[in-house]
């Protein structure tokens, strides 16, 4: 079978000012799969996921080289549309950040900024992405009520289902359940497996038991490079490399 | 010993926290004690909707509503004046300008509210007054008009540092959520930054405000001191502020008139604590709504 890949990152390096804070990254991310990137803090996982719908850009004195092509084109070509791009590479943040309005609105907001004025289209796409996204019953009678009212764990579903409203092809978690508690973390892991068969996905997560338990792939980074990548069952039972049994094993991180 | 000294520095600093406290009792019933002569021989009523104001005739008349009308005609201009520039200029700093323009611009507008009053006021008589007197071609040039633009310039820092401030509050999360879903740079600063940092902004406007119905110097230097109900904007006025510098001097201790000042002082104390706790209500609220109270 061919590898049927999404995201190619090509000898991506990325500086910071003058450091260089990712070295010569090259990987690949496969459709409709999820891809885990596991790592010890500062080992520029968040970092690299940031590049794929280039949030970084808001980063003063950021410089990336090399490639990241989405479906073969280059993510940062000068002539590509950042707008476009991040409608197709949505994104869930570690913190859940919902804006300070109602349910309803942080869900519409994805849709009206595109222009979209058609309000049954949008109160349709909203009920849809809520109960994909695991929320509907919870909040149907409350949609107006404002979404700070929401639990950690219901902030951050909402977060996934804002992102879900505008059709994004890729979803990008980096760390989703660092501020949630187990419960609500099980519920996320839960939605990440369900969301797989429809979207591309890439999670960033310091976790090691939450890579291996919703992952086909994992990549193990350290220190700004990629150290090891590879099939999330192999890497947790066979590792090649010595660092990433050692990481792995608690050695270190 | 050691008991001792923190017993000792427990009372200093508890004594100097409640001096404030004190210092604002001290003043509260300073102000009803001296208009209370005032108020107990005249109608509250006929005093602050009376039309003029003659406090050296006899008969004297202590008819308050040309000077609160001033104040107020003052105030409004001032905030047509600090409000788009104020606001704006906050925008332009959080938004737009790039970091060496930022180093310029945040220190000259902390400069710009650090000039005392009475430059402002000075330099509202003597280039300001005389430029719209001859552009307008109206009687004179110390008037309503001049003092609304001379304290809307003078409230301009207050309400663009704060509401800059309100802007730079609004948690980075929220425009992270807002560009990641595809919205551009305008969308952001108008949907989802501005009506984050909104309440922040109003109160910014509001401590301007407060500041321009306070300010003395200016409106003293610059209104033209007429006390009576203008029928436009160029005609000269007197607020309440200005009326109590300029007649607290010449008048006698313990005389109606005197007391009747004091009541105006008290009417001013009043209305800047009911803009102070208006603010104060819409900052609590602000934090409320940033998930910053919880």
């Amino acid at each position: 079978m061919d590898r049927d890949v999404k995201i190619s990152a090509l000898n991506v390096n990325f500086y910071y000012g003058s450091t260089l804070t990712l070295k010569s990254i090259s990987l690949e991310i496969l459709r409709k799969r999820v891809t885990a990137l596991i790592g010890p803090s500062g080992c520029g996982k968040s970092t690299f996921i940031r590049l794929l719908n280039r949030m970084n850009d808001l980063v003063p004195g950021a410089r990336v080289e090399g490639q990241i092509l989405l479906d073969g084109f280059d993510i940062y070509h000068p002539r590509t549309d950042v707008v476009s791009l991040r409608r197709r590479v949505g994104m869930v943040f570690q913190k859940p950040n919902p804006f300070p309005k109602s349910i309803f609105d942080n869900l519409a907001y994805g849709l009206t900024i595109g222009g979209v004025r058609d309000k049954q289209f949008i109160e349709n796409k909203i009920i849809d992405s809520l109960k994909k996204a695991a929320l509907y019953n919870e909040v149907k009678d409350r949609l107006h009520d404002n979404a700070l009212m929401l639990s950690g764990g219901q902030q951050q579903r909402l977060c996934i289902a804002r992102c879900l409203v505008v059709e994004p092809e890729v979803i990008l978690f980096d760390e989703p359940a660092a501020s949630l508690d187990p419960i609500s973390t099980r519920k996320i892991e839960e939605l990440i497996l369900e969301l797989k068969d429809e979207y591309t996905i890439v999670i960033v997560t310091h976790n090691m038991q939450q890579a291996a338990r919703v992952s086909d792939f994992t990549a193990f980074m350290y220190l700004g490079e990629l150290i090891e990548y590879g099939d999330t069952e192999r890497i947790f039972t066979v590792p090649k490399e010595k660092m990433t049994e050692e990481y792995l094993s608690g050695k270190f991180g | 010993m050691r008991r001792f000294r923190e017993t000792l520095y427990r009372w200093v600093f508890t004594i100097l926290a409640f001096a404030s406290l004190l210092f604002l009792t001290g003043i509260v019933l300073t102000l009803f004690w001296e208009s209370f002569p005032f108020l107990a021989s005249h109608d509250f009523f006929d005093t602050v909707f009376g039309l003029y104001w003659y406090p050296t005739y006899d008969p004297a008349d202590f008819g308050m509503l040309p000077l609160i009308t001033a104040s107020f005609v003052v105030t409004l201009g001032a905030m047509v004046v600090c409000i788009p520039i104020g606001v704006g200029t906050a925008l332009f700093l959080h938004e737009l300008a790039s970091a060496s323009q930022r180093a310029v611009l945040k220190p000259l507008i902390e400069i710009l509210a650090g000039i005392p009053s009475i430059i402002y006021g000075f330099f509202g008589m003597i280039i300001v007054a005389p430029f719209i007197q001859n552009l307008l071609g109206v009687p004179t040039g110390l008037n309503a008009f001049t003092a609304s633009l001379i304290l809307g310039i003078m409230a301009t820092p207050t309400v663009a540092s704060l509401a800059e401030d309100a802007l730079s509050f609004v948690p980075r999360s929220f425009r992270e959520a807002s560009l990641a879903l595809g919205a551009n740079r305008w969308q952001t600063l108008t949907r989802v930054v501005v009506p984050a940092a909104g309440s922040g902004i109003s109160t910014a406007i509001i401590l301007g405000i407060g500041r321009a119905v306070g300010e003395t110097m200016v409106v003293l230097m610059v209104a033209g001191g007429a006390a009576v109900i203008p029928d436009s904007i160029f005609d000269p006025v007197r607020p309440m502020t200005a009326t109590i510098a300029a007649e607290m001097g010449e008048t006698v201790m313990g005389s109606a008139h005197y007391s009747a000042i004091f009541t105006i002082g008290l009417i001013l104390f009043f209305i800047t604590l009911a803009i102070n706790i208006v603010a104060e209500i819409i900052s609590r609220r602000f934090r409320l709504k940033l998930g910053l109270g919880r």
